[in-house]
């Protein structure tokens, strides 16, 4: 073994195929490879996550406990919550940034190939160590997804241990990974590619990648004052010794609020893909997108404590962090008309991909709506922690994140496996997410402003209805992501052969050329006019 | 920004799955071990396995630099390449610089809002009066809101004796690593050495004193983790600081054996040059630490 | 035509959205409250949920347009404009004006919320794992509020009632019109409490106390719950409120503080074990079960079982100890100014015979006394 891989010559011109059997995953160097990897390990966790928060929703269809006990409600609420985020959403995105950065900027492959391989096979090990917590004594994390201490500390099971040394793990990965990213993009363009040349989601992921590296770190730190207060004795977090909890609030949605638009940019990258390919007209605004996509980020660090509205912080920061949340309004706005702007006069279709990009742009505007709403403060002590902010953020996220990737998937799958997808079956799989989707959330705003707080495994009798919706919903979409396992799979196998443009308006680097895309690309880099 | 013909894409690679599984053996033998000392229970394998992850970790990091050597020195690297290499180097560098502000964070948060609101500043008056009758807001905290739990310290570490001497030192060594820079460049192999071998002793130095300083604040002043908040801000943030320092010598002890076997030239050095920028930082931390945690 | 369909989804959703305010009864928007601030809240609630609802039917508007005559079936030809300098610096400016509209507001509320001077009655609420403590300031009234949903009807072994989950066994009371301050603070974990009639949510922060007022408008029962993860019965914390008139709250103030007394009186007198076990067995069914269990067994490792325990089997100094001093840095609280010396004594003597646990001792409210002034 290792006299083939100790072996740096490497012919680059020769388009050999990869080496076969486990070893082409396990020491792979290749974008694509990594990239497929990435997005596999997500749907998995994607799953995952579903099916916790199926126990979920099949708790709360009925007032009462019934299935699972509140100790065990709550793991399954944390684990759902880290699992989405960290586990589905996340590498999806570095997934599609491996695939796609290298083609759309016309590079052989991402900057530090190596490296790239490490990011990943991280994830795996680390998601590991998070999900055998449910299985150790005490069981899993229990503090919710933004894990406050003292819960977190003083109270936490003693799996919490593994929890902080698996957020480290994650961690490292992201940071590894976004640093690949902004050095691909920066140092690996073609000749001819000028930063306002990129496509837009590159540009997207070239901020995401600078606010992921600006704020995982922080995570880290803040997981390491964690590990101290729980077994070093330090007083971070507690008052008695001169800390302060609401301190790890600060600190964590310092991190915790960029990271919720590191969830959205590349999706909105995705949509300003998609949406001028089946309008057959350019993008519209293409400046503006850029900048409002730089404002959202840098608005992104200052805006933090409109998590906290409810510590009882003083008037005055209370005051500036509602002003500066409502900002982001304005540039999420310009984003928002320009997709609508782009459409109008066009001349539409409506594949997949487009469906779900025209789902992202309505659905993540209402979410974007109950954000706006949740920013006003005095409101926001009404919405705080109920139903309404669960609602908000699965707004934002799956309609936003997930047909994110969705339509990004459906739209690259033939590039990347050179067959299209039965599209029957995607409509089929839009409508019913679609539906599912709306009505598992949508109930959740009535729920949460007639005031049943989140993260409740019971509750009081006049929630029932919209909780039994609710859950029928969720089913509903869970099921239907089956049936988009059983469409790539089988596109992937037998799906009818796709041409090198693939969709008639596309335009981008990645659609010169063939399908599927050589395992080698650009080795000698394409002129861009 | 335009491409060389040709980017070096490396072959297959089995450092990343090493140092996944290493990195992953290392946390679970820690993990178990601050569980297992916790809770006073034996540790059972733990060690083993916490010190096999290391163990691979150590060869992975030799292995994996040992090949990127190897392959630079064949001359397979593209002046485009060295530039990934600077990006990657660079953004790593403002991740750490991320990491201390967290720290920094805390304790400034600490020191200007939550202290006085302990001590019923703004408008916390019930807070001081009704849950923390007695107490008094200073910085540095010498007596904590619960003196029974988090005992104060006795005294402090005097800024003007060890810390204004390491501040010394190592902005010394800062000098030093860059006159070796400017030997390197100038192709003057031996003063290079000599002022790495300075950087280096100076780095030594500063640790050992920091050990010191350490050695007297938990015998002499009761100045320790469990000591509150001021205790726990001074360690984390020194103490992340002095691993950041292990770390960069070591960096430096590399460099240094990596020269005398005669690697690096005028134009093609970017490893020392990543070493020297890592240097600084650490440096520039620590001014930031010793006007932040020590003076003020 | 699939769109159209979709679109009619959709503005059925909407519809239902709209109808809110309509049915408010029905429990699909936020309540108007009692009390001049929450009728604030909530129209600065419905004028930013109209305006949004405004610029969404705008936007919308528009893209639906795009997507019915717009689309190649129908034989669009797309155009080819792609900027256009003036549009973007209106859509940029209006609705930047827009936040400015909505945000005078909200300050004004804001800042009503924020000043809890002058007023008339102080009451201090602490947040325990899973109850609220409140204490009124002055008065010598002091008492704990905990969930009185019989655990039948959780475990769905009874019919549930009306107040399910939202019921205590001491409400708070306090007199309507009058300005009550709130000092909020947490004895373990961060709780959070919210009455939504009164648009008060406070964060119950351990170590810190945070200030927040109401005035109430209306006699009646308000209910509310804990709003901050807070541990296993996070989902079984109610608040509830009852506002009455001055004239009846101050009789009840009076009755409570000669209920204080006559529990001190209490403690004076010997009980058999029998009664003592009766009394025990109430004390630990309401305050010990939620983490011991009603059987003793606990959940463990998280809550150890008391069942065959080695404290509660042998060193009564201990037993008494753990019970009234708590254990530090666990969820086991210090129940020393929780319970009286009688409901201690009652409840340890009860752990140490319920359940297969026969060491036969009664411990009488003097041993309790007597720990407390070692
Ligand atoms: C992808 C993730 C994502 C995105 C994009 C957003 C976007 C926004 N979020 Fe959201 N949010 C979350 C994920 C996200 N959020 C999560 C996960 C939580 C909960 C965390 C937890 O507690 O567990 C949360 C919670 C949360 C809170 C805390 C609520 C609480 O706990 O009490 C607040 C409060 O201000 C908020 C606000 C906003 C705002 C103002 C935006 C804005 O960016 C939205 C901007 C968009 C629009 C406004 C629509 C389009 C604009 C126009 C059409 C222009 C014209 C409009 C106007 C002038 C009004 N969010
Ligand atoms: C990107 C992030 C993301 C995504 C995609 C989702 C997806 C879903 N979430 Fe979300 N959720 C969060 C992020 C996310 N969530 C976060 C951050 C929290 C807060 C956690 C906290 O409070 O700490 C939360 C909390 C949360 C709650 C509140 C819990 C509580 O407060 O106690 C609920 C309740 O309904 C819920 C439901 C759902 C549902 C039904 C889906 C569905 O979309 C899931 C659909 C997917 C599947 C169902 C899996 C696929 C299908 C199968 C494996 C086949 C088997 C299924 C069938 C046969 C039906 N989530
Ligand atoms: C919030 C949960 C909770 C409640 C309520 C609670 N306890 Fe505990 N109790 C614990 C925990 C956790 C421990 C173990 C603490 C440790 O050892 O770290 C414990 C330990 C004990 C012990 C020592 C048992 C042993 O063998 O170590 C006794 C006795 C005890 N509790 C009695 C009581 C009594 C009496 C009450 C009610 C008045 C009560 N507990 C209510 C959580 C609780
Ligand atoms: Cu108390 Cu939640
Ligand atoms: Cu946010």
């Amino acid at each position: 073994m290792s006299a083939v891989l100790d072996n740096p010559i490497h012919d680059e011109h020769e388009h050999h195929g990869p080496p076969k059997g486990i070893a082409r995953w396990l020491f792979t160097t290749n974008h694509k490879d990594i990239g497929s990897m990435y997005l596999w390990f997500s749907f998995a966790m994607f799953l995952i996550g579903g099916c916790m928060a199926l126990t979920i929703r099949a708790e709360l269809f009925q007032p009462g406990l019934q299935l699972v006990e509140p100790e065990f409600f709550n793991q399954m609420t944390t684990m759902h919550g880290l699992i989405m985020v960290f586990g589905a959403v996340m590498p999806a995105f570095v997934g599609l940034a491996n695939w796609l950065i290298p083609m759309m900027v016309g590079a052989p492959d991402m900057a530090l190939p190596r490296m790239n391989n490490w990011s990943f096979w991280i994830l795996p090990f680390a998601f590991g160590l998070l999900l055998s917590t449910l299985f150790m004594e005490g069981g899993g994390p229990n503090f919710g997804w933004t894990f406050y201490a003292p819960l977190s500390t003083t109270y936490a099971p003693d799996t919490v241990t593994y929890f902080i040394f698996g957020v480290h793990m994650m961690g490292i990965s992201s940071i590894m990974g976004a640093i690949n990213v902004v050095a691909t993009i920066l140092n690996m363009r073609a000749p001819g590619m000028t930063l306002m040349k990129m496509p837009l989601f590159v540009w997207t992921w070239l901020i995401t990648a600078f606010l992921l590296i600006a704020v995982m770190p922080v995570l880290a730190g803040v997981v390491t004052m964690m590990l101290m207060d729980v077994h070093f004795g330090t007083s971070f977090f507690d008052a008695a010794g001169g800390g302060d909890p609401v301190l790890f609030q600060h600190v964590f949605w310092f991190f915790g609020h960029p990271e919720v638009y590191i969830m959205i940019l590349p999706a909105f990258g995705v949509v300003s893909q998609i949406i001028p390919t089946f309008s057959r007209k350019p993008l519209f605004g293409y400046h503006s997108m850029v900048y409002a996509v730089a404002s959202i980020a840098i608005l992104s660090f200052i805006v933090w404590a409109h998590h906290m509205f409810t510590v009882g912080m003083p008037l005055f920061g209370e005051l500036f962090f509602m002003y500066a949340t409502m900002l982001i309004a304005v540039p999420t706005g310009v984003k928002v008309f320009n997709w609508v702007t782009t459409m109008f006069r066009g001349s539409l279709t409506f594949e997949a991909p487009m469906l779900f990009s025209i789902a992202f742009v309505i659905l993540f505007t209402i979410g974007g709506f109950s954000g706006l709403m949740l920013a006003i403060a005095p409101s926001d002590f009404q919405y705080h922690d109920t139903y309404f902010v669960v609602a908000h953020f699965h707004y934002v996220l799956v309609p936003g994140a997930i047909f994110g990737i969705f339509a990004a998937v459906y739209y690259w799958l033939p590039k990347w496996c050179g067959n299209m997808y039965s599209e029957t079956l995607a409509k089929w799989h839009f409508w019913m997410s679609f539906v599912g989707m709306n009505l598992a959330f949508f109930p959740m705003h009535f729920l949460g402003l007639a005031g049943m707080p989140r993260r409740i495994p019971d509750y009081a009798l006049q929630f029932a209805d919209f909780n039994s919706i609710s859950s029928v919903g969720a089913f509903t979409f869970g099921a239907t992501q089956l049936l988009f396992l059983y469409l790539v799979i089988q596109a992937i196998r037998s799906g009818k052969p796709a041409t090198d443009q693939v969709w008639e308006g596309a335009e981008g680097l990645e659609w010169t050329i063939p399908s599927p895309a050589p395992y080698h690309t650009f080795s000698t880099p394409p002129e861009i006019k | 920004m335009s491409a060389e013909s040709s980017y070096y894409v490396p072959a297959q690679s089995r450092w990343p799955i090493i140092a996944s599984i290493g990195l992953f053996m290392t946390a679970v033998g820690a993990a178990n071990i601050i569980n297992a000392g916790s809770a006073n229970e034996s540790t059972g394998m733990s060690w083993l396995v916490f010190l096999t992850g290391a163990f691979m970790m150590a060869y992975m990091l030799f292995g994996w630099f040992g090949h990127v050597i190897s392959e630079s020195r064949e001359g397979l690297y593209s002046a485009q390449m060295d530039r990934s290499f600077r990006w990657g180097m660079s953004w790593f560098i403002f991740s750490e610089v991320m990491f201390f502000a967290a720290f920094f964070g805390a304790l400034f948060y600490v020191r200007v809002l939550s202290v006085p609101w302990l001590g019923g500043e703004g408008a916390n008056a019930s807070t001081g009066e009704l849950l923390w009758p007695g107490f008094e807001a200073t910085w540095p905290l010498m007596a904590n809101p619960n003196p029974e739990l988090y005992p104060g310290p006795k005294a402090l570490i005097d800024p003007w004796h060890l810390p204004l001497l390491n501040t010394v030192l190592l902005v010394a060594s800062s000098v030093t690593v860059t006159f070796a820079h400017h030997a390197l460049k100038e192709g003057k192999r031996n003063a290079l050495k000599m002022w790495l071998i300075a950087t280096i002793v100076l780095g030594c130095v500063f640790l050992f004193f920091q050990g010191e300083e350490y050695v007297e604040a938990y015998n002499d002043l009761d100045l320790t983790l469990e000591s509150g908040i001021y205790g726990t801000t001074f360690f984390l943030l020194t103490g992340f600081h002095g691993a950041h320092v292990t770390l960069g010598t070591l960096m430096l002890i590399i460099m240094y054996f990596r020269i005398r076997k005669g690697h690096f030239d005028k134009d093609n050095h970017f490893a020392f040059e990543a070493t020297s920028w890592y240097w600084h930082f650490v440096d520039v931390v620590w001014l930031g630490l010793f006007f932040m945690v020590y003076i003020l | 035509m699939r769109s159209r369909l979709g679109l009619g989804a959709l503005s059925l959703l909407l519809s239902a959205f709209y109808a809110a305010d309509v049915s408010a009864e029905y429990g699909v928007n936020m309540t108007r409250g009692v009390t001049d601030i929450s009728h604030s809240v909530y129209d600065l609630h419905m004028t930013i949920f109209w305006i949004c609802v405004a610029i969404g039917v705008v936007v919308f508007g528009v893209m639906f347009y795009s997507i019915f005559k717009h689309r190649k079936s129908k034989g669009a030809v797309a155009s080819n404009f792609h900027d256009n300098t003036t549009v973007e610096i209106l859509w940029t400016i209006v609705p930047a004006i827009i936040l400015i509209v909505m945000a005078i507001p909200a300050t004004t509320v804001l800042i009503d919320m924020y000043d809890t001077s002058d007023a008339d009655v102080d009451i201090k609420i602490t947040g325990y794992q899973w109850k609220w403590r409140y204490e009124y300031l002055g008065q010598d009234v002091n008492f704990f509020s905990s969930l009185s949903t019989p655990k039948d009807e959780i475990y769905n072994a009874a019919q549930k009632n009306e107040n399910y989950l939202l019921e205590v066994d001491n409400a708070l009371v306090v007199p309507i019109n009058k300005k009550i301050r709130f000092l909020v603070t947490a004895n373990d974990v961060i709780h959070s409490w919210w009455v939504p009639d009164f648009a008060v949510k406070r964060d119950a922060i351990p170590g810190f106390i945070n200030e927040s007022w109401t005035r109430i408008n209306e006699p009646g029962i308000y209910r509310g719950q804990c709003t901050e993860l807070c541990g296993k019965d996070h989902g079984f914390m109610p608040v509830v409120v009852r506002a009455v008139e001055q004239a009846e709250y101050d009789d009840w103030i009076i009755q409570k503080q000669e209920q204080a007394k006559a529990a001190a009186a209490l403690a004076a007198l010997t009980f058999t074990l029998e009664e003592q076990m009766q009394r025990g067995e109430e004390v630990y069914l309401k305050t010990c079960a939620a983490c011991h269990q009603p059987n003793g067994a606990g959940i463990p490792p998280a809550f150890p079982a008391l069942k065959g325990s080695d404290i509660a089997l042998n060193d009564i100094q201990k037993h008494i100890e753990v019970v009234v001093d708590g254990i530090a840095g666990s969820a086991m609280q210090a129940y020393g100014d929780q319970l009286s010396d009688v409901d201690i004594a009652a409840v340890v003597t009860y752990e140490r015979n319920a359940w297969g646990n026969d060491t036969g001792e009664n411990i009488s409210a003097a041993d309790v006394v007597d720990y407390r002034n070692k």
